[in-house]
């Protein structure tokens, strides 16, 4: 495992697979993210990504900051079009024409994934094309206005489920991919979050060397939408793990193994305040939806707590 | 439209040189300028990592440079931060554990260069 320093090392210059002068909006936690996945492959990565904010921030013509072969492909099919490349580069190598090893990696936002990419992420995953989907959660879709997503968390306020006197926001709980995606028996899902640059690498490598398709799900604050100060991304980020809002796990061969265990977990409300679109829950008659949404929480978490000890294969 | 292609002759799609986006400065967004002391720094190479704009560039010092308590820090360690790119929203100076990076407005530090 290398250390910051060396993730640094390669994350860094013009010879970075992703590089400086994209227009993602200040204090985006997709920069962090994204770079730092790129750095976890040892071998040369193909990118296919999804449309979504990583796709239209990298790539306003005739600029782009990829330094690495990408592909843009529709909102729906990123997965498709991986399993497509990674069919094409297995068939050239079977007839001699390419040589060497390559990682593929299929990235979509949360929209692009929970919702309209779904039935194609499905199919790759039953096909086990080896290639890894990075989908960046920022739980609703941000680069068009914050619409509803299916990761759009319970009681969020969007523009499609606006709060008002009659609604407090979202009234469903968000699709859990990490377990669907393990209900693939895929080798290796993992759920990790922007702050946690080591354990996201590491989860990213094994991603990468994983003996067919992985999923890996991180969540990623958006200044933008969620309505923050910029220079407080990671500390969102921090506070959805501390509150086990977003538990940091993986779930490799179908074993659950939580990454880490909040010592003192601290009450969802830290984490919502702030937060434009959770505004209206703490205005008086709403207390109902933050107990509530804490019951889930603890609820999951008691959960996946279950899941890991009882060592029984996904 | 009439005429049938085999999808060997089909055109390609728009395909673009690599990396072209470091000619686009985004230097210009920025509002809040980070100002990094490099005499108060660990280079634990949080803010490298962090940076949403792979702003603070990394170097490989033989030698070492002075950092924290005057202490030689070898091996990977940062550099003054690339304001071409630099957005300047702060993440750098409030996940800094030493505190090493402040903001300062950037018409302050444009006054104070015009001082000098």
């Amino acid at each position: 495992m290398p250390t910051l320093q060396e993730i640094a090392l390669k994350t860094d210059g013009v010879d970075a697979r992703i590089v400086s002068g994209h227009r993602m909006c200040s204090g985006c936690g997709i920069g962090p993210l994204i770079k730092t996945v790129l750095a976890a492959s040892d071998k040369p990565v193909i990118v296919i990504s999804a449309t979504g904010c990583l796709e239209v921030v990298t790539t306003i013509y005739p600029f782009t900051a990829w330094n690495t072969p990408w592909m843009h492909v529709t909102f729906e099919n990123a997965a498709s079009v991986a399993s497509g490349v990674e069919a094409a580069y297995k068939a050239l190598k079977r007839r001699g024409k390419i040589d060497g090893d390559v990682n593929i990696l299929a990235v979509g936002g949360d929209g692009g994934t929970y919702d309209i990419g779904f039935q194609a992420l499905s199919g790759a995953l039953e096909r086990r094309h080896k290639f890894m989907y990075l989908v960046y959660d920022n739980e609703g879709y941000m680069n068009t206005g914050n619409q509803r997503s299916g990761a759009t968390p319970f009681g969020a306020s969007t523009t499609t489920v606006p709060a008002g006197k009659v609604s407090f926001g979202k009234p469903q709980w968000r699709k859990n991919l990490v377990e669907i995606a393990a209900a693939h028996r895929i080798p290796y899902v993992g759920q990790a979050a922007v702050h946690n640059t080591l354990d996201l690498y590491k989860k990213a490598q094994k991603g990468f060397n994983a003996d067919g398709p992985a999923v890996l799900a991180v969540l990623q604050p958006c200044t933008t939408n969620w309505s923050f100060d910029p220079a407080l991304t990671m500390q969102y980020s921090k506070l959805a793990v501390e509150t086990n809002f977003w538990p940091l796990y993986e779930i490799e061969n179908g074993f659950v193994h939580i990454s880490t265990k909040p010592s003192n977990r601290k009450p969802i409300e830290e984490f919502l305040k702030g937060q434009t679109r959770f505004r209206h829950l703490f205005k008086p008659g709403n207390e109902h939806v933050i107990v509530e949404m804490q019951k889930m929480i603890d609820d999951e978490w008691a959960r996946l707590l279950k899941l890991e000890e009882s060592g029984i294969q996904f | 439209m009439s005429e049938r292609k085999a999808w060997q002759e089909l055109e390609l799609g728009v395909e673009l040189p690599a990396a072209t986006s470091l000619g686009y400065k985004t230097g210009g967004w920025r509002v809040l300028r980070p100002v990094w002391n490099a005499s108060e720094c660990t280079h634990c190479m949080i803010c490298v990592s962090y940076c949403p704009d792979m702003a603070i560039p990394v170097t490989k010092s033989e030698e070492g440079v002075a950092g924290k308590g005057g202490r030689m820090f070898k091996g990977i360690v940062r550099l003054e931060t690339n304001l071409d790119y630099c957005k300047g929203c702060g993440i750098c100076a409030h996940e800094c554990p030493t505190k090493c990076i402040s903001i300062i407005r950037e018409e302050e530090a444009e006054q104070a260069a015009c001082k000098l």
